[in-house]
């Protein structure tokens, strides 16, 4: 079983968990949630602004959760992505994995975030704290680092 | 076509979306790109680096060299940073 969702609304972890928690078989879950700092480049924010692409977002998870499930031997998968304003200590983003065994669990849920950080089609504004400019948030190289240990050699030339 | 821009790309062009109709010299992604910008200063500096912008047809990622024949979506954005 496996769900993708983007929502506008704060992300219930709990619930969340919840939801695979009981799979028959599933011994070892593993959730992650993604957070908004307080700080972003040294500096204090107030908010960040989740923009995304409907449809080709939902599109392109559920593509990477179809990989995952070729990849390990998963038993569920959810992942929950949050768009619009978005306050410090709040969760952006929430994947979990259930698995027979922790290995699967934890590597399927480390390659779903890799792959969403750089091939999901979403983009961070910062709003700043003291209501200097927004500015968006630019593309880190060590995320494309993150995502391209996961590549087969037959895709090495993509 | 149906054309979307995205962030900041969408923020410097002043739209989120628009109809074109591109001549029939415009055969890939990229062309598509040297084509927008010749259409007004917005354009420009939305692409004035285009190779950082990103494509995709049809919601799917392709490469800038990718023919655009039979694509009804064509939409450019930044690299992504979400998660």
């Amino acid at each position: 079983m496996s769900e993708v969702r983007i929502s506008e609304h704060p992300i219930d972890t709990t619930a969340e968990a919840a939801a695979l928690s009981g799979l028959t078989n599933a011994g070892a879950l593993v959730t992650f949630s993604g957070i908004c700092r307080r700080d972003e480049d040294g500096s204090p924010i107030a908010a960040l602004f989740l923009e995304h692409y409907p449809g080709m977002a939902e599109a392109e998870i559920e593509r990477h959760v179809e990989e995952a499930k070729t990849r390990w031997p998963l038993l569920g998968v959810r992942v929950v992505h949050r768009t619009g304003r978005i306050e410090p200590g709040e969760t952006i983003v929430f994947v979990a994995t259930a698995s027979s065994h922790r290995e699967a669990a934890f590597a399927a849920a480390e390659f779903l975030m890799d792959y969403l950080k750089t091939r999901a089609p979403f983009w961070k504004k910062v709003e700043r704290a003291g209501g200097s400019a927004d500015q968006w948030v630019e593309a880190h190289d060590k995320d494309n680092a993150a995502a391209a240990r996961w590549r087969k050699p037959k895709d090495a030339a993509e | 076509m149906k054309v979307l821009y995205f962030a900041w790309l969408r923020e410097r062009i002043g739209k989120a979306e628009e109809e074109v109709d591109p001549p029939a010299s415009v055969v890939t992604a990229s062309d598509l790109i040297e084509w927008l910008r010749g259409r007004g200063e917005e354009y420009a500096l939305a692409f004035n680096n285009p190779k950082i912008v990103r494509v995709a047809f049809d919601r799917t990622h392709v490469q800038p060299g990718a023919k655009i024949a039979g694509a009804r979506e064509v939409a450019f954005f930044p690299p992504m940073t979400g998660g």
